[in-house]
């Protein structure tokens, strides 16, 4: 670790000689220590699950939530400093107010993906700022349908069907790409989330998470929203089953 | 001596007053046994034309509280807007608290009082109704912030023809149901409608009980002109 | 002389329009007695404008601390404005002192407050009742820009000035002949300000329906409650 920055990570500013910004890389390195957070995108909605760490048991439940209301179509979920990121979603309540004193109506989450990505591209490039150590996920339901972007530290974007960030999240993709997004409704996609967030939780490093679980619609009727806890416990005892299972077939292999 | 009178010139110009565009008139509220009701009338007129017949000005903020309002219909808008982003704002939080209607109410007194101040009002009547520790809540601010509470509001003409009304039949009824709070304004409204030259007989209804808000309307008064011929002396 | 008909021409300001006027005259009526140890303030409960009543229960007292009230009347959307910042400097001074404020202090206070607007003044008159350190009943009135005077009995409000010389007379012994002036007793005290507001409520048509009465003593803050004609 020590030898690859060779002076040129102390700032923001400066490329080092192969084209490299350390900071922004740092920065990511920040985000892959964080829980497991994905995003699912199916037919009728989208829907986020976290695997929120609980560092200690002192803690009250539900303490440091990471899925936030951006607007009331909108949400977001964040994996990295939580700190960093209450400020990512302050700014992008922000834009979705100002969006909606201007034109009247809820901002198009292409335009909210695009403001907040530039918000946080310019805090890649100047030496009197650090970049934001979070990535974030940001989702809505929109008139022609379901849609998703992750940002990452530097402010690059994509749209996604499914995404994953965190620690486990080679795991998380893996399991995403099995799935037949497309076709799949929130209800489903919701057991699914909560299944990957169970299965991808590694026991031995983190001992205990809280699962956090937020989607939006056509059943939601285009509000997001915390999943309702029927369906909430319904799709933790579901993931926990499947986790019985998979021990079960893992020791008859053996 | 001409820069005196340039300095008359220039302050004499600075005669600035901003006057209602398209105006609402009363307002009407009424607290009942289990809750509240405000009543307004959908015409928004220019002047003395009856121009724009669908301006609603009665509105649910949340699931308890009701506003209503008189005076300036942009002002309204306006006021409209910054308060469904404040509801929006408090939604996203997700902490399970909510705006009460005091706390709406003392708020639109500020907002009222700090442009009265600058002497750039918002050109407006407020009736905010709503549930507060279980008791209904009827509250007014005006155009200069003065604010109080009452079991009866009514703004505009309304507080000369229709308050007398409401406070007459209180007397008699003290325990009003909400079918009777009802019945009263839908009076009022009439009474209202046949004496209020810029009144209109559509109007909305909005009612805050413990099982939530109903905006309803446009309804219609009942009219009954077949006095009308008797009137003499106008031709 | 070219100039002055210039000028005439150009003060025309077109048609004339009613200038926004921020005040509004919104009634209601005070009186204060003090005797050796109590103070009584007492206000009637009607908030009007022109010939429109508001409502009938809107009292103008305002308890600052246990052994302060202070009664307000004028312009109603001044009163709210500076009984609320008066609330929040009585909490600050609370929080900075851990000891609520004396009387004199809050009476001092509210001159300052009122004068720091002496060029956009709160349009209302004050009367601030209570117990003084020693624990003696005084009573401080305001104009609207903060002079302040400390008395034992003042009436202020829309009947302030019908209510005012009864007080001297009945109350301050003047011009009466053979009489040792003494200060007043509660039960006289009581009785006064009843009657005095009664005649107050037949005369004013901005006071009336009823008055509330804070009767405050060492022993803490009383509130009486007495009606008035409705009409």
């Amino acid at each position: 670790m020590s030898s690859i920055g060779t002076g040129y990570d102390l700032s923001a500013s400066q490329f080092s000689p192969d084209g490299r910004v350390f900071q922004v890389e740092y920065a990511q390195k920040a985000v892959e220590n964080s829980g497991t957070v994905i995003g699912l995108r199916g037919k009728d909605g989208v829907v986020f699950a976290v695997e929120k760490l609980v560092t200690s048991k002192l803690y009250e439940p539900g303490a440091n939530r990471r899925i936030f209301n951006i607007d009331k179509n909108t949400g977001m979920a964040v994996a990295g400093l939580i700190s960093d990121a209450r400020q990512i979603v302050e700014t992008a309540r922000t834009e979705a107010m100002n969006y909606r004193a201007q034109y009247g109506s809820n901002i198009p989450l292409q335009f909210l993906n695009e403001r907040v990505s530039m918000y946080m591209h310019a805090y890649t490039l100047y030496s009197a700022v650090r970049p934001f150590g979070c990535s974030i996920i940001l989702g809505a339901y929109e008139a022609d349908g379901p849609v998703m972007y992750m940002i990452d530290p530097s402010g690059v974007s994509y749209g996604y069907f499914g995404c994953a960030v965190g620690k486990a999240k080679q795991a998380a993709k893996t399991e995403i790409e099995k799935l037949k997004l497309a076709d799949m409704s929130c209800k489903e996609l919701v057991k699914e989330a909560a299944r990957i967030i169970y299965l991808v939780h590694d026991e031995l490093k983190d001992k205990q998470f809280e699962l956090e679980l937020s989607w939006v619609g056509a059943d939601t009727k285009g509000v997001f929203q915390r999943v309702p806890p029927e369906v909430f416990q319904e799709a933790e005892k579901s993931a926990k089953a499947a986790m019985e299972d998979e021990s079960d077939s893992d020791t008859e292999d053996m | 001596m001409q820069g005196s009178a340039k300095c008359i010139v220039s302050l004499d110009n600075f005669n600035y007053f901003r006057a209602p565009i398209t105006t609402g008139t009363s307002v009407l509220g009424i607290t009942f046994d289990g809750g509240v009701a405000i009543a307004a009338d959908i015409l928004g007129s220019y002047g003395s034309l009856a121009r724009f017949r669908d301006c609603p000005r009665v509105m649910k903020v949340n699931d308890n509280i009701i506003l209503g309002a008189g005076g300036d219909y942009a002002d309204f808008q306006y006021l409209k807007d910054v308060i469904e982003q404040k509801i929006l704002e408090e939604e996203c939080l997700d902490d399970g608290f909510s705006l009460k209607p005091r706390a709406l109410h003392c708020w639109l007194t500020r907002v009222m009082y700090n442009r009265r101040s600058k002497l750039d009002p918002f050109w407006n009547n407020f009736i905010v109704g709503g549930m507060q520790d279980d008791e209904p809540f009827l509250g007014t601010v005006d155009k200069l912030g003065t604010a109080y509470l009452d079991r009866h509001i009514a703004t505009g003409y309304g507080a000369y023809i229709a308050l007398p009304l409401m406070r007459e039949e209180a007397e008699k009824k003290p325990n009003m149901t909400e079918k009777d709070a009802h019945k009263l304004l839908v009076k009022c409204l009439q009474v209202l409608y046949y004496r209020d030259a810029r009144s209109f007989p559509k109007f909305q209804l909005a009612t805050l009980t413990r099982d939530g808000v109903r905006v309803e309307g446009p309804l219609n008064v009942e009219q009954n002109w077949e006095v009308a011929h008797l009137v003499r002396g106008y031709l | 002389m070219a100039l002055d008909v210039a000028s005439d021409y150009y003060n025309f300001s077109g048609p004339k329009t009613a200038r926004f006027n921020p005040y509004s005259e919104n009634g209601g009526s005070v009186v204060a007695i003090a005797g050796d140890d109590f103070a009584l303030l007492a206000s009637d409960t009607r908030l009007s404008a022109d010939f429109s009543i508001y409502t009938r229960e809107q009292s103008k007292l305002f308890r600052l601390s246990d052994t302060t009230v202070l009664g307000c009347t004028g312009c109603w959307c001044d009163t709210l404005t500076l009984t609320r910042i008066l609330e929040a400097r009585m909490q600050m001074y609370l929080h900075e002192h851990n000891k609520p404020m004396s009387t004199p202090a809050v009476a001092q206070m509210l001159a300052t407050m009122l004068y720091y607007k002496r060029f956009f003044p709160y349009y209302v008159s004050n009367v601030l009742a209570g117990l003084d350190e020693e624990g003696k009943g005084c009573v401080y009135s305001y104009d609207p820009i903060g002079h302040c005077e400390l008395s034992t009995y003042k009436a202020r409000g829309s009947a302030g000035a019908l209510l005012q010389p009864l007080l001297d007379n009945q109350i301050g012994f003047q011009n009466m002949e053979n009489v040792t002036p003494e200060p007043i007793k509660m039960d006289r005290a009581m009785a006064i300000l009843k009657d005095v507001f009664i005649s107050a409520a037949e005369r004013d048509i901005h006071t009336g329906d009823s008055i509330l009465i804070n009767i405050i003593t060492k022993d803490g803050i009383k509130v009486e409650k007495f009606n008035l004609r409705r009409d």
